[in-house]
């Protein structure tokens, strides 16, 4: 049951720091999604972000630092196998399923439902 | 009376809601946590039933994406986001929320340049930033990697 608390509270935690950069700083959503992918590449790169996926599960994988692991850990493997090519193919690769299924849904939302008035 | 960038400042800051953080955090460490836990308990699920990490991880990813995609198409996403602030701006579902509502808001500019175009309003700096990046992580590897031989 542990490692569900620990999901629970890594994850919160990982928003939470989100929160305070929209409060405390000008940075728009967009920026706040972007800053948070290159910044899980980062730390993926630095060997932190496994060892929290290990200890948070879904904690550490939900959030858009995970995605950001994701593409590192998919370069990661590319490079090993193939050299200089997988530079240009580990990270798509590795999150493509996220990313057609985000836009495979997105395009089937906007097919069948109508905006809504703000 | 002439309104300087100085005076504009002072009567926006003053007309602009004021946010509490004291509210805000909180609220977005549960419902960001709670849709982590949410996470959690798929991976759990699809590993029970018999996927390896990796697999389980990407259904996980595609049932959430597909649920944030299906509220916000019936416009209830928006409702929790109100509150939940990054609680649901940072996790993958916020993610396909940014793909979702523009595409939905840009079909009465037409399929082409509206939905195929806007759809990547939130999702194209995040693709192309995050993959620029793990570039420049894949560059370093293989020079290591030279040098190590």
């Amino acid at each position: 049951m542990l490692e569900y608390l620990w999901a629970f509270i890594i994850g919160g935690a990982i928003c939470a720091v989100g929160q305070i950069l929209i409060d405390f700083t000008k940075l728009t959503p967009a920026r706040i999604l972007t800053g948070f992918v290159v910044a899980g590449v980062l730390l993926s790169a630095l060997g932190l972000y496994k060892p929290l996926i290990e200890f948070a599960g879904g904690g550490a994988t939900v959030p858009l630092t995970g995605f950001g692991h994701l593409l590192a850990e998919g370069i990661r493997k590319a490079v090993d196998e193939k050299g200089w090519l997988g530079i240009l193919s580990g990270g798509l690769t590795a999150s493509s399923a996220g990313i057609t299924a985000a836009m495979l849904f997105g395009l089937a939302a906007a097919a069948i439902f109508k905006p809504k008035d703000k | 009376m002439e309104i300087t960038p100085e005076l504009y400042k002072d009567m926006t800051d003053g007309s602009a809601p004021k946010s509490k953080s004291y509210i805000n955090i909180p609220l977005a460490f549960l419902i960001g946590g709670g849709i982590c836990l949410i996470g959690e308990i798929l991976l759990n699920l699809f590993e029970y039933f018999g996927l390896e990490q990796e697999e389980a991880g990407s259904w996980t990813s595609v049932i959430l994406v597909f649920t944030s995609a299906l509220l916000t198409g019936l416009g209830w996403y928006e409702k929790i986001a109100r509150h939940a602030g990054a609680g649901t701006l940072v996790p993958i579902t916020g993610f396909a929320n940014g793909v979702t509502a523009p595409a939905i808001e840009a079909r009465t500019e037409g399929w082409i340049l509206g939905v195929g175009a806007k759809i990547f309003t939130i999702a194209g700096p995040v693709i192309l930033y995050g993959t620029a990046a793990s570039v420049v992580y894949g560059i370093f590897l293989q020079i290591f990697k030279f040098f190590m031989k």
